[in-house]
């Protein structure tokens, strides 16, 4: 295993996040969207059901959301990239299928740990309150996991994947699904019981769940569970995406 | 006989149904500059697509440079630079982190990298140009770079699949000072496809005719034009190939291609 080749490859990743300002914010403009609309809009709502400051309920899982959609898309990229862009470099060079999907990958998924850096601070401005600050690094953990999760989830389909047309299909039946039944937006508990069993075989609700508890001290399953799912997950779809990774053929 | 970097014996690819490559054979010769050419759909990216390790064949013999792609990858990787018909650089990257990135890839020792980046540069004259971000590159100036890029690693063949595609006269006529000049100096193997065939009869040692994934024809540029009774190498490219306009069923990448240019260019 060669360090500085995965190295090289993650740096890449983060030189084209950084250089492309215009990407930035532009990817900005839903999570803001859904914190603002939904937060104030939902708000008194959430307050007079007894449930509390909603700001507080949902900034964690915007953040999830915005870690979401930067990891799947960063995996997803390889469709365009094995045709039109650097993947074919690196496919053709003598080193292992196995160094250049976790460049990429952790490259991606250090990109979508930023993405949702950048959602928390701007949700602070939003009125969201950190419950205790010694539990930020569990929370970042829980980013993290979250991050790499869904860039291998989305390098394992994007390995398959012949074209883009395809593309519309993951979003709409894969990605939107995982966040809007993840209770990024709604709690999970009093569920009617389809909801309630989609949910907890939800990756994101874990994910949302840990990073919940850690930031405003408000958890379902509990970190245990949560890190059980995750991690366990994690180390699958690596697997499963290094696999398919191998396989590619252009 | 000895002297063959590329060999191919019975080489056959096939996708579901559909034969691409049809039972193919024939040998490059080391230090040669050697033109693979055929009509659109003819299984010429195809083939150079196994020679470079990107697709296993279905059935079939392969050395390059005495090592077979499927089981010895690596060491075939090592031994080609490649110039893709499709761009490969990172367009967000400077050229000479494009140069970086492939000098980590190739595994070249620390100590000679910069010189030997800055060496590869300047001979494509684009040193002046390493900072500038590839995106703001001309087409020719992107395609000088992959050459640079497919040579750092001193490998004893270059492929190029369309090299000189979408590219002024000027240019194109540049891009093969630069390459018949390493072909003379490093006696560096050349083997390209190219639509343009009197590039090709200009430049090629040696000429390679496939068509529906079949070579027809196999000699210089000299004695294909004798053979076949032609003036030029155009005139017994159509007299192997025929005249009728091939039919090729337009696919995903395609697709894929017509956006990239509507977007890119």
């Amino acid at each position: 295993m060669e360090i500085e080749i995965i190295y090289i490859l993650w740096l890449r990743q983060l030189k084209r996040y950084f250089r492309s300002k215009s990407r930035i914010i532009g990817s900005l403009g839903q999570p803001l969207l859904f914190l603002l609309a939904f937060g104030f809009g939902f708000g008194s709502i959430f307050q007079k059901a007894g449930q509390g400051n909603y700001i507080e309920f949902l900034a964690p899982g915007i953040i999830a959301m915005s870690i979401l959609f930067t990891a799947v898309f960063s995996g997803i990229e390889i469709i365009w990239d094995k045709q039109f862009g650097f993947l074919k470099e690196t496919l053709v060079a003598p080193v292992s299928r196995l160094e250049i999907m976790l460049g990429r990958t952790l490259g991606g998924a250090t990109v979508a740990v930023f993405q949702g850096l950048i959602v928390l601070v701007i949700s602070l401005f939003a009125g969201f309150k950190i419950e205790s600050t010694n539990m930020l690094l569990t929370a970042f953990f829980f980013m993290a996991l979250i991050a790499i999760l869904f860039t291998a989830l989305g390098t394992a389909i994007a390995s398959v994947l012949e074209d883009m047309q395809g593309f519309q299909l993951i979003v709409n039946f894969l990605i939107m699904p995982i966040f809007f039944l993840s209770g990024a937006l709604f709690p999970i508990e009093g569920l009617p019981k389809t909801i309630a069993i989609i949910t907890r075989i939800n990756p994101l609700a874990y994910g949302i769940d840990g990073l919940r508890g850690a930031l405003i001290n408000n958890i379902h399953f509990g970190f245990a569970t949560d890190f059980l799912v995750l991690g366990s997950l994690v180390v699958i779809l690596m697997v499963v995406g290094s696999y398919l990774f191998s396989k590619i053929q252009i | 006989m000895e002297n063959n970097i590329i060999q191919v014996k019975n080489l056959t690819k096939k996708f579901g149904n559909f034969i691409a490559v049809d039972n193919v054979s024939f040998n490059v010769e080391e230090g040669t500059i050697f033109a693979f050419l055929g009509p659109n759909g003819a299984g010429k990216t195809t083939t150079i697509k196994i020679l470079t390790t990107l697709l296993n064949p279905t059935s079939g013999n392969l050395k390059i440079n005495g090592y077979d792609p499927v089981n010895e990858e690596h060491k075939v990787r090592s031994s080609f630079g490649i110039v893709f018909q499709d761009p490969s650089l990172d367009e967000e990257l400077t050229a000479y982190e494009n140069m970086k990135l492939h000098s980590v890839l190739y595994n070249i020792p620390k100590e000679i990298r910069e010189t030997r980046i800055e060496e590869m540069l300047k001979f494509v004259e684009l040193w002046d140009r390493r900072n500038g971000f590839v995106k703001h590159f001309s087409g020719g100036m992107k395609r000088r770079l992959e050459i640079a890029r497919g040579l750092l690693h001193h490998p004893k063949i270059l492929f190029l699949d369309e090299p000189t595609l979408g590219l002024d006269p000027q240019t194109r006529i540049h891009i093969w000072d630069y390459l018949q000049d390493l072909n003379k100096k490093e006696n560096i193997t050349i083997f390209f496809t190219t639509h343009y065939i009197e590039e090709a009869e200009k430049v090629a040692k040696e000429v390679a005719i496939i068509d529906l994934g079949k070579i027809v024809a196999q000699s210089t540029p000299a004695e294909l034009k004798q053979k076949t009774n032609s003036q030029t190498l155009e005139d017994s490219f159509l007299n192997l190939t025929g005249r009728k306009i091939r039919e090729e069923e337009v696919g995903a990448i395609d697709h894929m291609r017509m956006r990239h240019r509507r977007f890119h260019r």
